[in-house]
């Protein structure tokens, strides 16, 4: 027991030493897959700061910084999954269909061991999101897989765009017309409720406009309209500083919201999900949205029934940035090989498969810019793997985020927690499932049959 | 010229019509005799083969090797380059009890009760269930399909993927599952205190207990009145497994399950046995390799059980369980999604992170056979066994991997199911964005 407070106390200094640390770095001889600019032999990353400064033949380690012998590896671009829901302490608010106040960068919890788990599978940022029990949830937040700190604020990846969460279909509809009887209870409700928020945030924004203009004219007397963070924050969305991150499972729903945001003039779109993606593929592409898929899930709902394995490589090939998701505290550990999956299932080349887990799901982020790919001037957010990443032996060594090691295979000890609850029952062992839908979380209780 | 016109004209309405006829058509299975040649053949318990032949005739292996002689009129299939292994067989799904996961309108599974051994699996399995083209398309020949619910949970029963009724499917092998009371949690969504879950454990271990008991009374009463024992249909169920016959397949995944479950199965002194699960097996290899239970375990993509265990334990626990000498054979566990197509990957995982690749690759195929006593039948590339098989390029454990050719009881099966006609029909949409 003792032991165990000191550990926690150690534990809890490097944790602090560590926050918000950029890092220096020199990877010697890798096999470099840059995903953006090809795959270069026996080459060298340098890393200064936290960015990537150098990537070339031979590079001399500038004195004092770690080096790591990397030959006979593979050196990629830290894993980004676009749909996770650990390092959250809430999910669901659920009280309403359309809660867009809410934001989940409110109730970030960097102690989950979740967060070390996904490191383990090289990813090094996540989009955690707000679930799909409203046809309009709240806003989500990016995180870099910073483990070790205790400061929830130092997970959160800087000066990235606002995305929110929209949810369409069973979720909502049995979450507020199955659970409370109001709107929606069908798509056409879900269709509804969108349009009139956006509505509503529309005249919202005018009045707004109006007050703003009106105010600076001399002897200006009238009131200003009533603050409501809801309509502001559906007003941001109407003016393309907002991503909308949208549920979706069926090719009719994915086709409305389409409209929808045709007519309101948004662009800025990335379908959740979207298992049926596949068969709206042209109209994704013509629109410019983007479709963030499972591998393989199906089944789970009704919804999912008619999915199919190949709709990452349909929506591919049909010129959709498309990314693979998990959606799930174990899959978000071999993201690696659930894009593997897609060379089986409609023979994508390497370069297109690991585009789906790095620089396809940083554009729907909109940091494409900052990680996504191994370039001299980017985040140096780097998963090393022995084998390749693509093949099923791949097994990540090591994963570096903002150029500090926050996994090392070799190295780590097996307890990885950095919060011991001393009342926690040591010998329970609790089993992971498979396929639930963590979008639903928090939401249980209405349903005392099932668990989706 | 004219009369030239008119013989196109009609060779291309014929033309069109055979095409539309085919398109229409929808794809059999076939049987007869086969030679695959050239292949190198993985035979799993004879090595490896190169450049053989594989002759299936009328459901059967008739001949493997390298100097084959191919049967008149034989269907020959050039493998050159290609690899031929045996069907994988994923010894723990409802593969045909169930569609979909969150409508019980869809489930055959979980009957009411929780002693209820006569509830058959093979009754409920639907032979057209849209789930098996997408598994055997795969390269999963075999599959149990077993019921879940509360102790004794039903017979699970082993199954071929291909055939119209479940007698056409069945594989020789059935066996009643037990769902070893549980001492831990269900999951996160499991919000009962400690003295709850020991409380329900407690009587549940009682409950299945007395149970047994009364079934080895039964059985002596039967044995004494020669079959005129009366209507039990529990009991009648049990029966088989008390003598022996059939074994009881016990569920068990938290270490201190598994321990108990060992320690009851010497007690009631049961003799055919089965433990399934066993997600923590290697805190207790060692147990499990003294009693000699072979373990069915998965699937391999899980967590942790434990916040403290290594992040990769449960990827590690199969190869654990085999160093310390026991016979596992990986199951994939992917129920809620029908994705037992993910068994080679499950497999493959176990040996990313240290299983033997030889003894992953029988995993999940001889081992699983012998553990189901059937591996006279499949499990293996050999002379006089059931033509399970299939047939592919490369490493059937990696993603990169196509399979070209499936054989389950001898019928080349057409590698079609619903995820790759959506595949055919929406690759290039027609029309697309327009319609004009």
């Amino acid at each position: 027991m003792k032991n165990l407070k000191l550990i926690a106390a150690c534990l809890f200094l490097y944790g602090v030493a560590q926050a918000q640390d950029k890092g220096n770095l020199l990877i010697k001889n890798g096999t470099v897959l840059t995903v953006t600019k090809g795959t270069l032999p026996e080459t060298d990353v340098l890393v200064k700061d936290g960015k990537i400064t150098q990537i070339a033949k031979n590079i001399t380690a500038p004195q004092g910084v770690k080096t790591i012998d990397a030959k006979g590896l593979f050196v990629m671009p830290g894993i980004i999954d676009a749909h996770s829901h650990i390092a959250l302490d809430a999910i669901n608010e659920m009280t309403s269909p359309v809660t867009a106040e809410v934001a989940e960068a409110d109730v970030v919890n960097p102690f989950q061991i979740n967060i070390y788990r996904a490191l383990g599978g090289g990813v090094t940022t996540i989009h955690s999101l707000h679930g799909s029990a409203n046809a309009i949830g709240g806003q989500c937040v990016v995180l870099k897989l910073r483990y070790g700190t205790f400061d929830m604020n130092a997970m959160k990846m800087e000066g990235v765009p606002r995305t929110i969460k929209f949810a369409l279909g069973e979720n909502p509809t049995r979450v507020h017309g199955g659970g409370s009887n109001i709107v929606p209870r069908t798509r056409m409700g879900v269709e509804f409720v969108i349009r009139k928020s956006f509505s509503d945030a529309k005249k919202y924004m005018e009045e707004w406009d109006a007050y703003n203009k009106n105010k600076l004219v001399k002897g200006f007397r009238g009131a200003s309209p009533v603050y409501n963070l809801r309509l502001e924050t559906l007003a941001e969305i109407l003016k393309g500083n907002i991503i909308i991150h949208c549920h979706s499972y069926r090719a009719d729903e994915i086709f409305m919201l389409l409209k929808v945001c045709k007519d309101f003039g948004i662009k800025k779109i990335t379908f959740q999900h979207a298992n049926e993606g596949y068969k709206v593929a042209p109209e994704l592409a013509a629109y410019g949205a983007m479709a963030s898929v499972f591998s393989d899930w199906w089944a789970y709902k009704f919804e999912v029934y008619y999915s199919t394995a190949y709709n990452a490589a349909i929506l591919t090939k049909n010129g959709v940035v498309t990314s693979i998701n998990s959606d799930d505290a174990e899959m978000m550990r071999h993201l690696y090989h659930e894009a593997g999956k897609t060379q089986k299932y409609g023979g994508l080349s390497d370069e297109e498969a690991l585009a789906l887990i790095t620089i396809n799901p940083a554009k729907q982020l909109g940091v494409e810019s900052r990680i996504g790919s191994l370039e001299v001037g980017k985040d140096a957010d780097i998963a090393i793997f022995k084998n390749h990443p693509l093949s099923i032996y791949g097994v990540p060594q090591y994963t570096i985020v903002d150029g500090i090691v926050r996994f090392d295979r070799a190295n780590d000890p097996a307890d990885m927690r950095l919060m011991v609850d001393p009342k926690q029952n040591l010998e329970e062992a609790t089993l992971s499932e498979k396929g639930v839908d963590r979008c639903m979380e928090g939401t249980e209780f209405l349903f005392t049959n099932d668990k989706n | 010229m004219k009369k030239l016109q008119l013989v196109y004209g009609m060779i291309t309405a014929l033309l069109c019509a055979l095409v539309f006829h085919l398109e229409a058509q929808i794809p059999k299975a076939k049987t007869g005799t086969f030679a695959l040649t050239h292949a190198t053949i993985e035979t799993v318990t004879k090595g490896t083969i190169t450049d053989g032949t594989v002759v299936i005739s009328h459901g059967k292996i008739t001949d493997v090797g390298t100097n084959v002689q191919l049967p008149a009129g034989a269907d020959v299939i050039d493998c050159k380059g290609l690899f031929i292994y045996p069907g994988m067989i994923d010894g723990g799904t409802n593969l045909g009890m169930s569609e979909i996961g969150s409508d019980p309108r869809t489930q055959d599974f979980n009957e009411i009760g929780d002693v209820i051994p006569q509830m058959s699996a093979l009754t409920a399995v639907n032979p057209n269930a849209v789930a098996i083209p997408i598994t055997r398309v795969s390269g999963i020949t075999t599959v149990l399909a077993s019921p879940q619910g509360d102790l004794y949970s039903g017979t699970a029963a082993l199954i071929n993927l291909h055939g119209y009724t479940p007698e056409q499917m069945y594989a020789g092998f059935q066996g009643v599952t037990l769902n070893f009371p549980n001492t831990g949690r269900r999951g996160f969504w499991d919000r009962r205190t400690d003295e709850e879950i020991k409380k329900a454990a407690d009587n549940a271990m009682k409950r299945m207990s007395e149970v047994w008991d009364r079934a080895v009374q039964y059985q002596k009463i039967d044995s004494a009145t020669k079959g005129k024992a009366g209507y039990y249909p529990e009991m009648q169920a049990l029966l088989p497994v008390v003598k022996g016959e059939r074994p009881l397949l016990i569920e068990a995944n938290a270490a201190k399950d598994i321990q108990s479950a060992l320690k009851w199965i010497k007690e009631k002194k049961i003799k055919n046995v089965i433990l399934t699960g066993v997600s923590e097996g290697w805190r207790v290899a060692d147990e499990i390799a003294k009693a000699k239970i072979p373990v069915i375990t998965g699937g391999v993509l899980e967590l942790p059980t434990r916040e403290y265990d290594r992040y990769d334990q449960a990827y590690a626990n199969a190869g654990q369980m085999f160093k310390a000498g026991v016979k596992v054979a990986i199951r994939s566990g992917e129920t809620n999604n029908q994705n037992y197509r993910n068994l080679p990957y499950h497999a493959g995982f176990a040996v990313a992170y240290g299983m033997d690749k030889t003894e992953a690759l029988k995993a999940i195929t001889i081992v699983p056979a012998e553990i189901f006593g059937v591996a006279d039948k499949i499990g293996s590339i050999e002379t006089g066994k059931v033509a399970n098989l299939f047939v592919c390029d490369g490493d059937p454990f990696e993603t990169k991997t196509q399979i070209k050719q499936v054989f389950i009881d001898g019928w080349q099966i057409p590698l079609v199911s619903r995820q790759t006609q959506l595949y055919d029909e929406f690759l290039k949409r027609e029309p697309g964005v327009s319609k004009k």
